[in-house]
């Protein structure tokens, strides 16, 4: 099992989360993906995506204004 | 001499080396520097048009230029793609079999659709990311005689704005054929809201609430059974259709991956000084960086301004001197005869004003425009 950074840092459009969901379409069952992202927005719309999909959530950080959200791919 | 090479002749490849070689033109004429860019075509697709080709309301031909019009004299331009790329030797391979040695390289390579990644979806599903299946959905468009309009979404998509241009501009075209009242349009969306921008999305959603377009979220696309016309989410939501319009997920060029220089295509590229990880002599612009932004034409654009600069500042002085910030600007046409846009950079998100008139003119004008853009002059 890999675990991946997605640097969506700084990207509006087409945003953290987007930006995840294009990485985790390549990614194996198991995998950990740890986005990072500057928008507080994040921290709410990722868990909300992660759990509706059906994916596991595993945690959110916030460090010098990143935060460090981490899930992995069930499916 | 400097030998500056450009692997790529679409929006980024064509701006950049008509930047430089007008910024270099003292150093062409005297032989200290060159510039060579290899295409894979002799031609030059304005690509947004296809979004009105679709609808007819562009023809096939005014689409294309010839490439060699396009560039600064001086460029030395051959249809003759890259098919290995040897950076430890600062040469690439050519389809005919001829290296070419650079002392600077920029990759501005693109990307290709790739509906073929999601089963039933090329069967099942319109689309207008090409001449061939724009042209088709523009017959598919003409025949319908009516019923329900999915319109959905994958990931990643090349131009974030098309989900929202298509349905509003179906939203009109549906209506000035007087089957207003016969078409029901229904848009889906991969996350929790009608687009990836949350200001665009607070503008977005009212629209369609208005015009009685109905849509759904969360809805990322699983497959489509063709068949039985009904389109499936990894959620597990099932949608009928009678017609089906996708907006494909795309992948980075197959030159790349084969290559080894980014998985799906994609490049791992500096997000502001746009050099390929771990090379400072080659540069990376449009399409095919892994910068987390828009991939769209404005992007390459702004990218090529700043390269264009770059590369020419490291001819005569030895250094870069500027850094790209983000910057991507898009159009939103909101239906047939109006329009808004979406500015924002890494620091800033956009904040889209009411459609207007005026915003659409505009487009249109730099549907023609486009051209001045290509040759580095707007």
């Amino acid at each position: 099992m890999a675990k991946k950074i997605v640097d969506g840092r700084g990207s509006f459009c087409p945003g953290p989360l987007m930006e995840m969901i294009a990485v985790l379409k390549s990614s194996q069952i198991g995998d950990e993906l740890e986005v990072l992202s500057t928008d507080k927005g994040s921290a709410n719309e990722i868990p909300e995506w992660v759990n509706k999909v059906g994916h596991e959530y595993v945690s959110t950080v916030e460090k010098d204004g990143v935060w460090h959200i981490t899930m992995r791919k069930k499916k | 001499m400097k030998k500056i090479l450009i692997v790529g002749g679409g929006m980024g490849g064509t701006i950049l080396a008509n930047n430089l070689a007008r910024r270099l033109s003292n150093e062409l004429k005297t032989g200290k520097a060159s510039i060579t860019m290899l295409s894979a075509s002799d031609k030059h697709m304005y690509q947004p048009g296809l979004l009105y080709l679709a609808v007819g309301r562009i023809t096939p031909d005014e689409l294309y230029r010839d490439q060699a019009s396009l560039l600064e004299p001086g460029i030395q331009f051959h249809v003759d793609p890259v098919e290995e790329f040897k950076l430890d030797n600062n040469q690439v391979k050519s389809k005919s079999g001829k290296n070419y040695e650079y002392d600077i390289m920029a990759i501005a390579t693109g990307s290709r659709m790739f509906p073929e990644g999601i089963p039933g979806m090329v069967e099942g599903a319109e689309t207008f990311y090409t001449e061939e299946t724009a042209l088709k959905m523009c017959k598919s468009l003409q025949s319908f005689e009516g019923g329900k309009v999915v319109i959905t979404v994958g990931v990643p998509h090349k131009c974030p704005m098309a989900p929202l241009e298509i349905t509003f501009m179906l939203h009109d075209y549906f209506k000035d054929r007087g089957m207003a009242d016969k078409v029901q349009l229904h848009y889906t969306y991969p996350i929790g809201r009608v687009h990836s921008l949350e200001n665009v999305a607070k503008w977005a959603a009212p629209e369609m609430d208005k015009l009685g377009i109905k849509y759904d979220t969360f809805f990322n696309i699983k497959e489509v059974d063709a068949k039985n016309k009904l389109l499936k989410s990894e959620e597990g939501v099932e949608i009928k259709y009678d017609l089906l319009v996708t907006i494909p997920t795309h992948k980075g060029m197959e030159v790349i991956e084969k290559n080894g220089l980014g998985q799906g295509g994609w490049i791992p590229t500096n997000r502001t000084k746009l050099n390929m990880e771990g090379r400072d002599n080659v540069f990376i612009l449009g399409d095919t960086t892994n910068i987390p932004i828009s991939k769209a034409g404005s992007t390459a654009h702004f990218e090529a301004d700043t390269l264009g600069e770059n590369i020419a500042a490291m001819v005569k002085m030895g250094m870069p001197v500027r850094e790209y910030d983000g910057k991507v600007f898009c159009f939103i046409e909101a239906g047939k005869d109006r329009a808004t846009y979406a500015m924002f950079n890494y620091q800033n998100p956009p904040d889209p004003k009411a459609p207007t008139k005026a915003v659409h003119w505009f487009k249109m004008a730099y549907n023609k425009l486009y051209w001045i853009s290509a040759r580095g002059l707007l």
